[in-house]
């Protein structure tokens, strides 16, 4: 019943400028699929192309079994949902929604029983006769979203759909459409720039930078092992230190130890997550906490040492349990990382000194 | 106090302005009676001017209708050399007098005009002709209907039109469903203008008409034609046609913003937010 969505060698430029360079990506059948990148990598313009409202310079879009890539919108069964929800303004939410059928000439009748059901789906039963200009910014985009799914496509494209609410509608109207999917089963993209929507929405994530496809995975195996340095600062915090390797041992340019890795002699980049980097009371430390930040569940704490600072992040708890205040010293152990260098491509794994046991890290 | 007392005051100019000579028109058109009254709107003169005006309006409204539709759809949707220029010169009709753009007509179509011994040799009469007082009125009331709407179409953007695409429509359907429709209270407004001013017109038209009385006068142009052989009271009999016209107008378009205020009231919330 799903469909599968089959990208290959997709290019495209706007006036000399690359936007998309030979882009291949399959999206199994009923699949939730994340696009993540910054503004400008994109993964806008691939969703356009796969609606068909842009065009390729070169390469193939299947959708199904149909070679999509010069077919019109209407013969691709795609439903599309913009970023700014581009509702009918001038049409209540009941015709909206029944835009798609009227378009095809589906009886009356017929097209009062399938809006009604998409406004049942959609909890907006009591606000049929509304205009858009008349609801919220949550309840535009879920009348968006009937709207696209009136025609039943077989996939549903969706251009950073949570991106203008704020963040309660957001996460509420996120888990709202996981739920949807889930029994649904429709092929699924979605775009954003924000990589915890991608991750907490999506069943594969794929990162994408300056027109290309830079890694793509799970959610857990992609921030586990970024393959680049683009990725894994995309990916949240981390501490950047600039390093050098000398004899299977990491030294940090501001001259500490940083822990052994299996990569060749010279210089390095090393990057450590926040919750990797772990701070001990010592009175003789060579470092200082500079600052405490509880947000929440979690709390930020920042070292310093002669013009080095580091991020360290740990469990509101673990912080009530270490009895860390600013202006102390501490000792700074790692327990985790990882090590890029222009020498092998990939990521290379920091091996950190043992034990840092005393104090939980968040994991 | 000091609200009142702006009330009155704008209350008072109102009056002065424009109730006061729209009293003056109505009370001087049936100052001899109604049967005169009457005697002077079915002189056969009179008749025939209210058919040319009507003509006029009937072909100068659609031609600027689809002009303006045309500009405003090319100027919102595609980035073109000249797209600035082509904003400017939709404009140029407000700033030129009137007086101007029927003399540039002259110039243009007239006997001794640029094209003048063409249309002769080839029979054409356009100055002191129908043809003329057309092209006379196309010229003034130009930018009213393009003027209403590119700003709209400007600001509503294409999003709606792909919106459609994505859904199955097709280019006619689009532009029928979607990109005609939400424009359509700018159109209205634009044809209720260019439409009064159509009919309103003096300058441009007085220029190339030739002011043959019976044949080549609109009814404004009868107006002056009776006052200036002292029928005064026909001549009002005439503005009262006119004044007539403009009530309607404006009655028109409170009726319709009544009959769609949920609508409007839904878009204007909306450009508030």
């Amino acid at each position: 019943m799903s469909t599968e969505i089959a990208i290959s060698h997709v290019s495209r430029a706007f006036g000399g400028h690359t936007v998309l360079n030979d882009v291949s990506l399959t999206v199994k059948p009923g699949e939730l699929l994340a696009l993540l990148g910054p503004s400008g990598s994109g993964k806008t313009t691939l969703l356009r192309l796969i609606a068909g409202l842009d065009q390729p310079d070169r390469g193939k879009i299947n959708i199904g079994d149909l070679d999509a890539t010069a077919r019109h919108p209407k013969e691709r069964g795609v439903g599309f949902v913009f970023q700014h929800y581009a509702l009918f303004r001038h049409m209540t939410v009941f015709e909206n929604i029944a835009f798609s059928l009227r378009i095809r000439k589906v009886p009356k009748a017929e097209v009062k029983t399938r809006v009604a059901a998409l406004l049942k789906l959609i909890q907006l039963e009591t606000l049929a006769s509304r205009y858009p200009a008349q609801l919220s910014g949550g309840q535009r985009q879920r009348v968006a979203l009937a709207r696209a799914l009136a025609s039943q496509p077989r996939v549903l494209l969706l251009d950073e759909p949570f991106g203008a609410l704020d963040a309660v509608v957001r996460r509420d109207l996120r888990r709202w459409l996981r739920q949807l999917h889930d029994e649904m089963h429709i092929t699924t993209i979605f775009v954003t720039h924000d990589q915890e929507e991608a991750f907490d929405l999506a069943d594969r994530v794929v990162i994408m930078n300056a027109g290309k496809i830079c890694q793509q995975g799970t959610p857990i195996d992609i921030y586990q092992h970024p393959t680049s340095i683009f990725v894994h600062e995309f990916l949240g915090e981390s501490n950047h230190i600039p390093s050098r390797v000398h004899n299977g041992t990491v030294i940090a340019q501001a001259g500490f130890y940083l822990g052994e890795a299996a990569a060749p002699e010279g210089p390095v980049q090393t990057f450590i997550r926040p919750h990797h980097v772990i701070p001990r009371p010592n009175p003789r430390g060579a470092w200082s906490i500079t600052r405490i930040a509880a947000t929440g569940a979690h709390a930020r704490i920042s070292v310093t040492n002669t013009g080095t600072t580091l991020q360290a992040a740990m469990t509101a708890d673990a912080l009530l349990d270490s009895s860390l205040t600013p202006g102390q010293q501490v000792d700074i152990f790692f327990s985790g990382g990882t090590i890029f260098t222009e020498a092998k491509p990939g990521p290379t794994k920091l091996t950190p000194l043992k034990p840092t046991s005393a104090i939980h890290a968040i994991s | 106090m000091v609200k009142n007392i702006l009330i009155g005051i704008a209350l008072a100019f109102m009056g002065l302005f424009l109730v006061m000579p729209l009293l003056v028109v109505f009370t001087e058109a049936f100052s001899a009676g109604i049967a005169d009254y009457f005697t002077a709107i079915t002189d056969p003169n009179v008749g025939s001017a209210i058919t040319l005006t009507l003509i006029i309006a009937l072909v100068v409204v659609p031609a600027n209708l689809i002009f303006g539709i045309c500009a405003s759809w090319c100027i919102a949707r595609f980035n073109f050399i000249g797209r600035d220029l082509l904003i400017t010169l939709i404009d140029l009709p407000f700033s030129i007098s009137p007086v101007i753009a029927g003399l540039l007509e002259v110039l243009l179509f007239g006997l001794n005009g640029l094209f003048g011994t063409w249309l002769a040799n080839h029979n054409i009469q356009i100055i002191f002709a129908l043809p003329g007082m057309i092209l006379a009125t196309i010229f003034v009331t130009f930018p009213f209907v393009a003027r209403e709407i590119i700003p709209l179409a400007q600001e509503q953007g294409n999003d709606e039109e792909e919106a459609a695409v994505t859904l199955g429509a097709s280019g006619l359907q689009i532009f029928f469903r979607v990109s005609l429709p939400k424009l359509r209270w700018g159109l209205f407004y634009g044809v209720l203008l260019c439409n009064a001013r159509a009919m309103g017109e003096f300058g441009a038209v007085s220029v190339v008409s030739g002011k043959i009385f019976g044949s080549t006068d609109t009814l404004s142009l009868a107006v002056e034609s009776l006052y200036e052989s002292y029928e005064i009271q026909a001549a009002f009999a005439c503005a009262s046609l006119l004044a007539m016209l403009a009530l309607v107008t404006l009655i028109l378009k409170s009726a319709l913003e009544w009959w769609h205020r949920d609508e409007i009231h839904a878009v204007r919330r909306k450009k508030a937010a």
